[in-house]
């Protein structure tokens, strides 16, 4: 009767050895340092945003397309918008992705949950992009 | 002159009484049980006794295919953690005056890992994060002739994470742990921590790579149940941000 054969202390489980010659990213450490930076952001433009539409002169009540048509002449006006659609946009749907994750337990309902989602997201910001800059102030 | 004799006074002290607790178990017996159940256990205790104590009464007195892990008795070994009131727990550190006794006590294995009988639950997937982690010294260069000497501040660093016993409790509390099997679980982070902020070893590299996988530190969400379980108190929610720091800036 031979010796019953022990396995090397200390291997690398099958796992880990996947790991060391498979793909290596960072995708995990850039999406979690841009939700932290993307909140931050969003913290301001929001609430600017929030304040300037609900409270600052008469409020709700003087927006009207003039109004719009107003701010959105102004390049400054542009580029906080479309900031402010795309950092939302992507803070949500990373952290619905993180949920599906989290919570959708068999493949195929991960996959097409993540799928539905990343279709409305980018449609929602592919159209929202294409009012900024294709808003036309004579339309009306 | 008068001696003054100074009056002794005796307080009698009672002697603590032992009241009637119902334990609320959770049983499984894989040879009889198709799904677990609760079952309900009275036995008289002592405020002063612990919830092992009650187990072990249960055992030998009332039920004895009631089936946990136990060894040290003095939460050392790390073999029985549990969930007592719905927290996880060492059954040999809670003590039965810290619980509310007018209502059953709870106590259930811990979740998050296959259950195979009672209060046992197959450990091999902790100890496979554990091990991918890489928890041993990695050291560079010639071996020195004497010891490997260390700084008391650069000791103090990694002095936290060097308490754990391996008991799991930290790992089976966390919601990211129980809804998919895959993330690495805290205690494997507290063991790479151990030794990424250690001055003598230099397998930084190694173990950051296996840590900044998919399923490794950024599942952590902070929700701190890791911190709020372990039964010695080590600071694990603070060691896994240690350890995001420390892949952010790739520097320890
Ligand atoms: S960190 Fe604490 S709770 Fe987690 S395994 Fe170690 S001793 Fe147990
Ligand atoms: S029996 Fe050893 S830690 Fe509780």
């Amino acid at each position: 009767m031979s010796a019953p054969s022990i396995d090397a202390p200390r291997s690398f489980s099958g796992r880990s050895m996947n790991r060391r010659n498979g793909q290596r990213s960072n995708f995990e450490l850039y999406s979690w340092l841009f939700m932290r930076i993307s909140g931050i952001v969003l913290v301001f433009l929001v609430l600017g945003h929030l304040f300037i539409m609900n409270i600052l002169d008469g409020g709700v009540q003087r927006i009207n397309f003039a109004f719009v048509a107003g701010r959105w002449a102004s390049p400054f006006w542009q580029v906080w918008d479309l900031t402010m659609l795309w950092l939302a946009m992507l803070h949500g749907t990373n952290g619905m992705r993180t949920i599906i994750n989290d919570y959708a337990e068999r493949d195929q309902t991960r996959f097409w949950l993540k799928m539905i989602l990343y279709v409305s997201a980018g449609f929602i910001i592919l159209l929202g992009t294409l009012v900024v800059f294709t808003f036309d102030p004579n339309i009306g | 002159m008068a001696a003054v004799v100074e009056e002794v006074v005796v307080t009698e002290v009672d002697a603590p009484v032992a009241s009637d607790v119902t334990f609320r178990i959770r049983r499984f017996i894989p040879e009889f049980d198709e799904e677990p159940h609760w079952e309900d256990y009275t036995i008289a205790l002592y405020p002063t006794d612990r919830v092992l104590t009650a187990l072990d009464k249960i055992k030998g007195e009332l039920d004895g295919t009631l089936s946990f892990r136990r060894s040290c008795g003095h939460g050392i070994c790390g073999s029985d953690a549990m969930r007592i009131n719905g927290r996880n727990r060492l059954a040999c550190k809670t003590l039965v005056k810290d619980l509310d006794i007018k209502k059953p006590i709870t106590v259930e294995a811990i979740k998050g890992l296959p259950l195979e009988k009672d209060m046992i639950v197959d450990m091999e997937p902790f100890f496979a994060a554990y091990r991918q982690v890489l928890p041993f010294l990695i050291p560079e260069g010639h071996d020195p002739t004497r010891e490997r000497l260390q700084s008391a501040e650069d000791r103090a660093r990694f002095d936290d994470t060097t308490k754990c016993i391996l008991c799991a409790a930290c790992t089976t509390s966390c919601p990211v742990y129980w809804t998919d099997g895959q993330y690495f679980g805290p205690a494997a982070i507290v063991a790479a921590h151990r030794f990424i902020f250690d001055s003598r070893d230099s397998g930084f590299e190694q173990r950051l790579e296996v840590l900044n996988d998919k399923e490794g530190v950024w599942r952590c969400r902070t929700t701190f149940n890791c911190t709020d379980a372990c039964p010695r108190g080590i600071e694990v929610t603070k060691a896994i941000q240690e350890v995001k720091r420390a892949l952010i800036f790739r520097r320890v």
